[in-house]
């Protein structure tokens, strides 16, 4: 019987259109990742076990930096002219066009009323280096009411996401200020942001989770 | 596909020419590959790690009227005071005259007095009242807020100190 020859082939695979698809994987994640934006103020947030995800859109973002500080911005899609022009009626601060359009270009507010007008005439690296914060504790004086209050205005409307971004050596006072400063505006609902942490294993919430994924699980 | 071809054009030389060797320009691309997807993973890995998340804080209205405030029973109270450098005071029900009741905690410490609080009472009654001192950080406010989460705590409210309370916390950090 003629043996059957079996011809010997070669046992390199052809790798470029495995080495096109990691790069091209590759690539495709390098453009797609957003980095953390350089933050002007440098706050380092306390860890909780909430799990929910910071909402990004509609923001009215209250900062407290490690100094107690408050500042005041708001998120790219807010209605900015119309927070402005609200404060700027309530407290005849005599803004021109200019410093109005100056205050939807700004990152954020850190100043007093009295000195808003200036803050709008300096330019953007400049503006990052104020950080008087906006007067809070003094309850007679609480200037994020009227800040508050003309946000509230501004987004009737639409859903208004409050969040509150505060440092943890901040002190209580200023958090106090703050959260009266909502309760003036019945603002009763916001956010705080923080890290994620793990539920500490054995705890009340610990049990009540894990009797929840049980029944979903359906045992 | 990652060959050239080196064959020379197919034109003939002649005898006295040497014929070159033909090398393969063959190159093994699986280091390149391993390259590829072990950059691939790390991008994965660190663009879902960080993202902040929120924490839920409703704010009860204030009332003016005594009438319309919903007054918690004493027994079933316990006030977590805040003082300055992480330190926990808290006393179960009414603050007694003499401060007899008034104790000293940690933050690691005080999930236990709050679920040894939480079992000897009637869930109908328990609440907890938290009192943050000016000396107290953020940090520090939002860590029992967060503990009253972790320890399924359905009634809390976060108070304002008095002033007998403050000068308890100075008199207590005072001796320590």
């Amino acid at each position: 019987m003629p043996r059957v020859k079996v011809p010997r082939k070669s046992t390199s695979v052809d790798m470029t259109a495995m080495c096109d698809v990691a790069f091209l994987l590759l690539s495709f994640f390098i453009l797609t990742t957003k980095f953390k934006p350089t933050e002007a103020l440098e706050v380092v947030t306390p860890n909780s076990v909430a799990s929910k995800v910071a909402p990004g859109s509609d923001l009215v973002l209250i900062t407290i930096d490690n100094n107690g500080k408050v500042f005041y911005s708001l998120s790219e899609d807010a209605p900015k002219r119309e927070v402005i022009e609200n404060v700027n009626e309530q407290r005849n601060l005599g803004l021109t066009d200019a410093e109005i359009t100056a205050f939807t270009k700004a990152q954020f507010v850190g100043v007093p009323f009295s000195k808003l007008k200036g803050f709008l005439k300096l330019n953007a690296e400049q503006q990052l280096l104020q950080k008087e914060g906006i007067p809070v504790t003094d309850s007679a004086n609480n200037e994020l009411t009227v800040w508050m209050n003309a946000s509230y205005k501004a987004f009737q409307g639409q859903k208004l996401n409050l969040l509150l971004k505060g440092d943890n050596n901040s002190k209580y006072p200023s958090f106090k200020g703050v959260i009266a400063a909502f309760k003036k505006n019945d603002l009763m609902k916001f956010q705080m942001v923080t890290n994620p942490q793990n539920v500490p294993v054995g705890s009340e919430l610990y049990k009540r989770n894990v009797a929840e994924n049980r029944s979903k699980a359906g045992i | 596909m990652a060959e050239m071809d080196t064959s020379g054009g197919g034109h003939k030389k002649g005898p006295g020419v040497k014929k070159s060797k033909k090398q393969s320009t063959k190159v093994d691309l699986t280091p390149m590959v391993d390259l590829g997807f072990l950059l691939i993973t790390f991008f994965i890995f660190t663009t879902t790690m960080s993202e902040a998340t929120a924490m839920n804080l409703n704010l009860p209205k204030d009332t003016d009227k005594p009438e319309d405030q919903n007054k918690a029973k004493e027994s079933g109270a316990l006030t977590v005071l805040l003082g300055g450098n992480d330190v926990i005071y808290y006393y179960e029900g009414i603050l007694a005259a003499d401060g007899s009741n008034f104790k000293t905690t940690t933050q690691k410490e005080v999930r236990n007095v709050i679920l040894n609080k939480k079992r000897s009472t009637n869930p109908s009654d328990f609440v907890v009242v938290i009192k943050p001192d000016s000396s107290s950080t953020y940090k520090n406010t939002v860590d029992i807020l967060d503990e009253m989460t972790i320890d399924d705590v359905k009634r809390y409210a976060l108070v304002d100190i008095s002033a007998v309370e403050g000068q308890l916390i100075k008199a207590t950090s005072g001796i320590q």
